[in-house]
């Protein structure tokens, strides 16, 4: 048996695909905590209540300035075990569960960053205009600014998905092992003579997910710029 | 004050929209808006001028509370300005604002812009807004232009689509924050007929402009400010033949020699 066809036999022992398809879904349900949480988040910091812009300020400092791991560790001892919130009886549901929150929590601080450039892009002009045919601040929001916001920010919205796809891997810190970086240490453990190829593998495996959402938000962001 | 004649009708018996008593403004350092005082009954047609820098667009701005003043009083309707929130924004829906720089939203329709108001504001069903915006849109002249996205327009019908999305609340007076000066030349006197007309059909408008032929053809009365100052209030023919303060003749002979 040559080299390829023994490391073929690697591969069809190994559930690739399955690790892969762990990590697409952790990125799915993080990203729509992020997006509601972030969202949220870029709201509260353009409002004309200084309290809510305080407390969207600290929450996106706050995790935007902890390394996820760090995250990732403190929803595991703090949340887990300190604080004794369980969200399932499967150990492993329960840990991919909390891999999640804490994606979504992390990512959404960087969602908050990229709307609150959006924003930056909208003219002053159209929030006033919002408010001088009777909107409230809440529909000047929803129906003006952060459509037009979120248009303005595809581009930066699309590097933080790329990023959560990538972070996904940081899920073993909680204890998600079926995923790609979990999978990838116990091949090289047991087939350290194929490391290189394994390593490759698993490489190309996120680039070949990566770079179609690259391509995507790139073509979206032009598509749906917003004309001035 | 005096009593104004326009199109036969007088003004002077009619109730009074717009109070300005005692109003101060100050940007930092830089008294904005001197202790200004100024009265608008219902449908007149009031034209601030005055040079750059002497308080007529935030005057504007400062009626619907786009400025909030740091004293004096504001009366709207017999009302005065509420505090931002629920109140303040029913009162804008009441007052009408054209903006120099038009501020149609950018991301909707020009039939969505003028439909907007009506519907999230006055919960208006779809339809009926709808059919009123066309409406509207044939008054100013742009109805065919109602599919389009904004940034598809000339400056001209952008700020006539501005002038039907601030009609369509039906507002009890108009504001009009230098609606022309963001224009191309040719283009300033389709904006200004529906003015014209505007006033002909007894809208309360409010206009800051630099269009002095506007200014006497239609205005009941011109307003001239100057530092932060309301220094003179007159018909366009007295002010214009006759001013009273150095400042008022100083910008006029500045503006009319050309």
């Amino acid at each position: 048996m040559g080299f390829l066809g023994g490391y073929g036999q690697v591969l069809a022992d190994s559930s690739v695909l399955g690790a892969f398809w762990v990590n697409i879904t952790l990125t799915f349900w993080s990203a729509i905590i992020a997006l509601v949480l972030g969202t949220a988040a870029a709201a509260m910091r353009i409002s004309p209540f200084t309290s809510f812009r305080a407390v969207s300020t600290l929450f996106v400092n706050i995790f935007r300035d902890i390394p996820l791991t760090v995250v990732m560790v403190m929803m595991s001892l703090v949340v887990s075990m300190a604080l004794g919130v369980q969200f399932s009886n499967d150990l492993n549901l329960d840990a991919y569960v909390l891999a999640v929150i804490g994606l979504g929590l992390y990512h959404s601080a960087f969602v908050a960053e990229a709307l609150r450039s959006g924003v930056n892009t909208v003219p002053l002009g159209q929030a006033e205009a919002a408010r001088a045919i009777g909107l409230t601040f809440s529909q000047s929001a929803s129906l003006v600014v952060l459509p037009q916001a979120f248009r303005g920010a595809i581009a930066p919205l699309g590097n933080t998905l790329i990023a959560l796809i990538k972070n996904t891997t940081v899920a073993t810190a909680v204890g998600v092992a079926a995923q790609t970086s979990g999978l990838m240490k116990g091949m090289i453990e047991i087939h350290a003579n194929y490391v290189f190829a394994i390593f490759m593998t698993f490489a190309l495996g996120y680039v070949i997910i990566v770079i179609p959402v690259g391509l995507a938000t790139t073509a979206l962001s032009r598509r749906l710029a917003v004309k001035r | 004050m005096t009593v104004q004649e326009a199109d036969g009708w007088s003004v002077a018996d009619a109730p009074v929209i717009v109070s300005l008593q005692n109003v101060d403004k100050y940007f930092g350092p830089v008294h904005v808006l001197n202790d200004v005082s100024l009265d608008v009954a219902q449908g007149e047609v009031v034209v601030v001028i005055g040079p750059s820098g002497s308080g007529k667009s935030t005057l504007c701005r400062a009626i619907n509370r786009l400025e909030p003043i740091d004293s004096g009083q504001i009366i709207v309707n017999g009302q005065p300005l509420p505090e931002e929130g629920k109140q303040l924004a029913l009162l804008r829906a009441e007052v009408g604002m054209v903006f120099q720089s038009f501020n149609l939203f950018a991301h909707k329709t020009i039939l969505d812009n003028v439909t907007l108001g009506p519907r999230k504001v006055r919960k208006t069903p779809k339809a009926d807004a709808e059919k009123e915006a066309m409406a509207l849109l044939e008054r100013v002249g742009i109805k065919d232009q109602a599919g389009k996205l904004p940034a598809q327009l000339s400056g001209g019908q952008q700020q006539r689509a501005a002038i039907a999305r601030a009609l369509a609340m039906h507002p009890k007076l108009m504001l009009f924050d230098e609606p022309t000066s963001a224009l191309d030349p040719e283009m300033i006197n389709e904006v200004l007929d529906v003015m014209v007309d505007l006033a002909k059909n007894n809208m309360t408008m409010i206009v800051v402009t630099h269009e002095m032929g506007f200014a006497r053809r239609v205005a009941d009365r011109v307003v001239f400010m100057s530092d932060g100052c309301l220094l003179e209030q007159a018909t366009p023919e007295e002010f214009f033949t006759n001013p009273q303060t150095d400042r008022a003749k100083d910008f006029l002979a500045k503006i009319l020699q050309h």
